[in-house]
């Protein structure tokens, strides 16, 4: 069968429905991701037509947001790219040490295992007291998952390998407690994150912060949208500021390239030059 | 600044690399078509294969750089823990997401979002390799216009993959890893 019986206008079709009854807005992602995915979704649910996978979603509104946490990518691990966490400490966390207040915005930030990954490396800099995350994703059902702090006792081993290569000092299976098949991180990690609903797409600024981590995220998107939200992560941050993306991404040929420098390393790290 | 007006994409898994090393060095510089590789690799060998084939051959070769257009003469590679997918713009787009065959860059991710964005515009080839990754994506190629072809099973360090998909998807062409240089000239207007 092939694996793609939804067509592209089709797929156009079913987006538009989506941002006009639901609000959520992906026309402006890359197409062909989005294909994908929403002819995955066609064929894991079993439609027997595009005409009732169309009704489903119209008229179906929890179905609905199955749609829209389904054709997003929600895949993330804890200290994902070590050698990326390993410059947040040496780089930028003595940086945010020099303020009375540390605001961050975890833009994107999916179940939140990358959100309790710089919240360990706050703690073990001293700084986490001092600090708030504001961690942000287009799904709720995923900041639910975040909230709770509990990932996969399974993954733990995996996890427990990447922050030691980033440079983790402590044992890692003291900042959880095992419960069953899930690891519950500390309470006073998941303290210092506000979990909260917020779309790169159509939401505007909502604070000013020393860094703003958004990875993976932009991948997505096409060019134009690219360039919308990174002004507005721009926007978003403070004089000398930092911006981190995913391992792939950059700002080379965006509109706010000439306001950041990138850190004299190999990671995706820039700095806010000017206002 | 043009696209490539033709794409040819490899897909190749456990003795694939072999047939690229020996691809590479024998292309066109002269030739009208983008070249996109698909390896399975563990995600640390990463850099090395970038540089592993930049050094055996005379095209430029690149990891797909993110929404870049894809340009003839030019080589790029799936990055490792990404998927590589072709936009109708005939531009490169990766993707995080799930793996597909326990893979990821997978084969067929690539293959099938090629086969609508160039449609008749494209051949893919699949190398030797352990898993079904590609087949589908033969499938969707062929069912889209595109030539398909497998390295010869006999030459494969590891037949299932090439075997398989002669077995459950319409291929045009079988190859032998010396003939593979000439088809992919050929294709691309040499």
């Amino acid at each position: 069968m092939s694996k793609n019986p939804i067509s592209e206008q089709e797929v156009n079709i079913l987006l538009n429905d989506v941002w006009e009854r639901y609000g959520y807005d992906f026309t402006e992602y890359a197409p062909a991701s989005i294909n994908r995915r929403v002819n995955h979704l066609f064929q894991v649910d079993r439609f027997p037509s595009f005409a009732e996978y169309r009704y489903r979603i119209i008229s179906d509104p929890e179905y609905a947001m199955r749609f829209v946490e389904e054709i997003t990518v929600n895949v993330t691990e804890m200290f994902r790219d070590p050698s990326f966490y390993q410059a947040l400490r040496t780089h930028v966390l003595p940086v945010l040490a020099t303020y009375p207040s540390v605001r961050i915005w975890h833009a994107g930030c999916s179940t939140g295992e990358e959100v309790y990954s710089v919240a360990i490396l706050l703690k073990e800099a001293g700084l986490l007291q001092k600090s708030v995350i504001y961690a942000t994703d287009i799904n709720v059902s995923v900041l639910e998952k975040g909230r709770k702090g509990m990932f996969r006792l399974s993954q733990m081993q995996q996890y427990s390998r990447n922050y030691m290569e980033a440079g983790g000092r402590e044992d890692f299976s003291s900042y959880y407690t095992a419960n069953y098949e899930y690891a519950k991180f500390r309470g006073e990690l998941g303290d210092k994150i506000i979990f909260s609903p917020h779309n790169l797409v159509t939401d505007g600024s909502f604070n000013e912060f020393q860094l703003i981590i958004c990875r993976n995220v932009l991948i997505y998107f096409n060019k134009k949208l690219q360039d919308r939200v990174l002004t507005l992560f721009s926007d978003s941050l403070e004089q000398l500021g930092f911006l981190a993306l995913g391992s792939k991404e950059t700002l080379s040929f965006t509109s706010v390239t000439r306001k950041f420098r990138q850190l004299d390393n190999k990671e995706k790290i820039w700095r806010k030059m000017q206002l | 600044m043009t696209t490539a007006p033709y794409l040819i994409v490899i897909g190749g898994s456990a003795g694939g690399l072999q047939p690229v090393l020996h691809l590479l060095p024998a292309l066109n510089t002269l030739i009208n078509a983008a070249i996109v590789i698909v390896l399975h690799r563990p995600s640390h060998y990463e850099s090395q294969l970038t540089g592993l084939l930049s050094a055996r051959s005379v095209l430029p070769v690149k990891e797909a750089p993110e929404k870049e257009p894809l340009l003839p003469g030019v080589v790029y590679i799936a990055p490792a823990d990404y998927h590589l997918l072709i936009e109708k713009d005939h531009t490169l787009s990766l993707d995080a997401s799930e793996k597909v065959n326990f893979s990821r860059p997978s084969i067929d991710v690539t293959f099938s979002s090629a086969a609508l964005a160039y449609r008749n515009n494209m051949a893919a080839i699949l190398l030797s390799g352990a898993n079904d990754d590609g087949i589908e994506g033969l499938i969707d190629v062929h069912e889209a216009g595109g030539t398909t072809a497998v390295q010869d099973p006999a030459t494969a360090e590891v037949d299932y993959m090439p075997r398989h998909a002669m077995e459950q998807a319409p291929v045009d062409i079988v190859l032998q890893p010396s003939e593979m240089a000439a088809f992919i000239n050929e294709m691309g207007g040499i």
